[in-house]
């Protein structure tokens, strides 16, 4: 499965940055929502990806029975969704207000930092 | 413990306000008794060093790196230290009468303060990296005091002007010293000076000695490097007479004295010092009477004397190295004086043109005498101190073998140009016809006398008893510098010989270059398109390119366009990974495939919203098709084993889609901005960077460096965390860190999310007027 994951994590990262270099201020959030993603993705199918054994231990048990899928990696990527979508939400507030003042979505009309 | 008492100067420091509350006015003289108690103790140690002992106190600061609070008191140490802290007590007596009433006369008490430890450590500490770090402190206190008067334009130049002369010396101290230590392989003066690698043989030796001298020759004001002090005169005088005469500037040659034993004597050291040194004893005199500014004449004198002092040590013979030290302790003593009564009648008089004064002495009596004295000490004229300390370095040039008839050419000279400038500041304010000046002046107070009237006192004193200075501190620090014990015995009278011919030659020429200053002065102004191209202009022309430079480069880096900043980061990082996943390690690519036919369509629905989302041209199709990616995600996530991602990942998408819903569809429409071209290129960079991602998938998938830490995690979950989700396990106790601080940064968002959203009458409000935008780069 990792080999069409790769390929697939290629395309999510291509398609992102190719939004995040364009003008156009939203399509630049779009594009930061995509990479979050292909980089979570990225943790992800690194460590490996098991079918049908998530890391949960049976009750009664001291350890999982047999082999599980490494709980470290799910960990961290699960921090990783929760702070970008707090970045998102910052983000996207944070356009909609410069949008407000600026008068612009063109990211080249933004160069100022005086309004 | 001496290193907490002189250390607690620098929490004196930070309570000097309080003092002013307790004793208002009379605060500077309740802080002398700081540095003065510190005198006592270290008069306390003359006995002891006397003998010949180096007390060593041991104190451990950072052991894992070498750095100790050691403080070693050699000879040397200890005549520094017994002036920086008689001086620093009359010093803080003379600014409370000097800056009585100043409004920053509480930032001078602490800066002054901290100064004052500053110094102290530095010229006790027995690390490298210790005396380091006081160096540069006594540069960024230096920097404070020089800028004092911060509403001067010309006060912040010299400032920087002195920070930056001053600081790039600092950097090539720090080299050298490491050098130093690296090449001793200790980092303890007192280990280094005792011997046992001998690094005038070490190969690192010549590298480690020019980045030394650097050093010691911004600090000290060395040409050409000695612009910098005069424009320091822009300092309250107070200042200029403690560090810009008496200790600071006087810390290179410190350096060079601690040094000498271990890396003196080679031909480099002789050659760079003594040319050096002798050059800028010329240049200093020659400067001096150029100018009508009693400050400046005061100042280019000092650099004649840091000037001497450095030509006595390349030298280096035993008569140079006694000289060095009785000359340090004459040129303290004389030039404090002096620049206090300079001061004095600058506060005075309200003017510092020396033409400008004349007939002053019935106004002034008690200042005229001081003035006198000090003057005659700095002419070098018996029965004064100063002259016993011009007999011997006329001694000493005589012996100099390198380059010995240029040395005692600009010897000579220096001395009758430096007899004409103590003529002028003695007689030309005091004497002769009476001058209007714009303020009415009066005998200064007590205050502001006591310290000039000690010090000439004391120039006086040694001069008419010598024996006092030679059995005092002087002997022993004649021996540290020489690194085996001398003897000083100083006397007035030497007999007749070549240096007192010399003495009453250049008395006489320097009294008649006196009675001629103004006309020679008004011959020299022809020079100035010369003096104008000295080194200062060299540093302002580096100050020039370095903005230019910076600001073309910072045009260039920080243009203000988003896409190039992310195309030059893309790039960058394409580059690099490029460099090593491709050209530096054959590409191992495991594939190994096994695929399930519903698995293929998830990922291929993943590919497609992501792939549609980047070309789309409506904003709710690109919202939808994030939507889509998102939630395969979350399925991807649940086939392969992790429940609870599949679960936030599901939350997430849809808080996600909701938020874009409700903001950005009050954005515009989706407007194309690009040109095809630039299309073209980003689909490029895009491209490569998605191959290169997926390429370094595959190769790392099939790298097992470490055995995976979650063994431990997975084996211990049940027992030490009564857990049986391991996931959950790991974000609430094992990394429970981590949890907060995404809880922190949440919360940040959040609030800053609220910021935007509800606090905007302010911003609507206020239509940038031109004062408030001032205010707003200051």
């Amino acid at each position: 499965m990792e080999p069409v994951m790769a390929v697939a994590i290629g395309m999510l990262y291509a398609a992102a940055i190719f939004l995040m270099l364009r003008r156009s201020i939203v399509k630049l959030v779009i594009g930061l929502m995509l990479l979050s993603n292909a980089a979570n993705l990225l943790i992800f199918t690194s460590a490996g990806m098991i079918r049908g054994a998530p890391p949960l231990i049976p009750e009664g048990l001291p350890a999982p029975p047999g082999a599980v899928a490494d709980p470290l990696p799910q960990a961290v990527v699960l921090t990783a969704i929760v702070i970008a979508f707090g970045v998102l939400a910052f983000a996207v507030v944070l356009i909609r207000r410069a949008y407000e003042i600026v008068k612009a979505d063109d990211l080249d009309k933004m160069k100022e930092t005086d309004t | 413990m001496i290193q907490f008492a002189v250390l607690s100067g620098f929490v004196l420091a930070a309570f000097a306000p309080l003092f002013h509350q307790w004793f208002g006015g009379r605060a500077s003289f309740v802080l002398a008794v700081f540095p003065a108690l510190l005198a006592l103790w270290f008069l306390g140690q003359v006995p002891a060093v006397m003998q010949g002992e180096v007390l060593y106190l041991q104190l451990d600061w950072v052991p894992s790196l070498g750095m100790s609070l050691s403080f070693m008191i050699d000879g040397l140490a200890l005549l520094f230290a017994l002036l920086i802290t008689v001086i620093g007590t009359f010093v803080l007596i003379y600014a409370g009468g000097y800056l009585k009433g100043h409004r920053d006369l509480v930032r001078f008490h602490v800066v002054m303060l901290a100064f004052m430890v500053s110094m102290l450590g530095l010229v006790l500490a027995d690390g490298l990296i210790t005396l380091f770090v006081f160096w540069e402190l006594t540069s960024i206190t230096s920097y404070l005091l020089i800028g004092f008067s911060h509403a001067d334009i010309e006060a912040r130049k010299s400032a920087r002007q002195g920070l930056f002369v001053t600081f790039g010396g600092g950097l090539a101290l720090m080299a050298g010293l490491v050098l130093l230590g690296t090449a001793s392989g200790s980092w303890s003066l007192a280990e280094i000076t005792a011997g046992g690698v001998d690094l005038r043989e070490h190969d690192l030796y010549l590298p480690m000695l020019l980045c030394l001298l650097l050093a010691a020759f911004t600090k000290s004001a060395q040409f050409p490097f000695h612009f910098w002090l005069p424009n320091a005169m822009a300092a309250p005088t107070p200042v200029s007479a403690y560090l810009h005469s008496a200790t600071m500037v006087k810390a290179g040659i410190y350096l060079l004295a601690r040094l000498q034993p271990s890396l003196g004597g080679t031909e480099a050291w002789i050659g760079i010092l003594s040319v050096v040194g002798a050059f800028t004893m010329f240049t200093g005199a020659f400067l001096a009477i150029r100018h009508t500014n009693i400050k400046k004449m005061l100042a280019y004198s000092t650099v004649m004397a840091l000037g001497t002092l450095t030509m006595l040590l390349g030298i280096g013979t035993e008569g140079a190295l006694i000289t060095f030290v009785t000359f340090l302790l004459a040129h303290s003593l004389y030039k404090g004086a002096l620049f206090m009564v300079a001061g004095i009648l600058d506060h005075e008089t309200g003017t510092k043109d020396i033409t400008a004064m004349g007939g002053l002495r019935p106004l002034m009596p008690v200042t005229a005498i001081i003035a006198v004295i000090a003057a005659l000490s700095l002419a070098g004229a018996p029965p004064l101190f100063g002259f016993i300390a011009k007999e011997l370095m006329f001694e000493a040039v005589l012996e100099a073998q390198t380059f010995g008839l240029l040395i005692l050419l600009l010897a000579f000279v220096s001395a009758f140009l430096t007899i004409a400038v103590a003529a002028i500041i003695a007689l030309r304010p005091f004497f002769g016809e009476r001058r209007a000046t714009p303020r009415v002046a009066h005998e200064a107070p007590l205050s502001m006398l006591l310290g000039p009237a000690c010090l000439a006192a004391l120039s006086l004193l040694l001069g008419v008893v010598p024996v006092l200075a030679g059995m005092g501190v002087l002997t022993a620090a004649a021996s540290a510098v020489m690194g085996e014990p001398v003897t000083v015995s100083l006397s007035l009278w030497h007999g007749i010989n070549i240096p007192l011919v010399m003495s009453i030659v250049t008395l006489g020429l320097g009294y008649a270059l006196f009675r001629r200053w103004d006309r020679v002065r008004a011959h020299l102004a022809r020079l100035n398109p010369v003096v104008a191209r000295g080194p200062e202009a060299g540093y302002e022309a580096i100050m020039h390119w370095v903005t230019v430079v910076s600001d073309w480069q910072t045009r260039i880096l920080q243009n203000g366009y988003m896409r190039n900043y992310i195309l030059v980061m893309v790039v960058v990082l394409i580059a690099l990974i490029g460099n090593s996943l491709l050209l530096r390690h054959p590409l191992e690519i495991v594939f190994e495939f096994d695929v399930r036919f519903h698995e293929v369509i998830v990922v291929a629905m993943m590919v497609l919203g992501a792939l549609f989302a980047a070309i789309s041209r409506s904003r709710l199709s690109a919202v939808v098709s994030v939507g889509i990616m998102g939630f395969s995600i979350a399925l991807t996530f649940i086939l392969f084993s992790a429940p609870d991602l599949g679960i936030t990942q599901l939350l997430v998408e849809t808080l996600t889609v909701i938020l874009l819903v409700l903001v950005l569809f009050r954005l515009p429409r989706f407007a194309s901005l690009s040109t095809p071209l630039e299309r073209v290129r980003d689909i490029l960079v895009a491209g490569s960077l998605g191959v290169l991602v997926t390429l370094l998938i595959l190769t790392a998938w099939g790298i097992d460096q470490f055995i995976p830490i979650s063994e431990y995690m997975i084996e211990n979950s049940v027992p030490l965390a009564h857990g049986r989700n391991i996931v959950n396990v790991i974000l609430v106790d094992y990394r429970s860190l981590d949890t907060l601080g995404e809880i922190f940064v949440l919360a940040l968002a959040a609030i800053g999310v609220i910021a935007m959203l509800k606090l905007r009458a302010p911003i609507k409000s206020a239509k940038p007027s031109a004062p408030e935008k001032e205010s707003g780069h200051g």
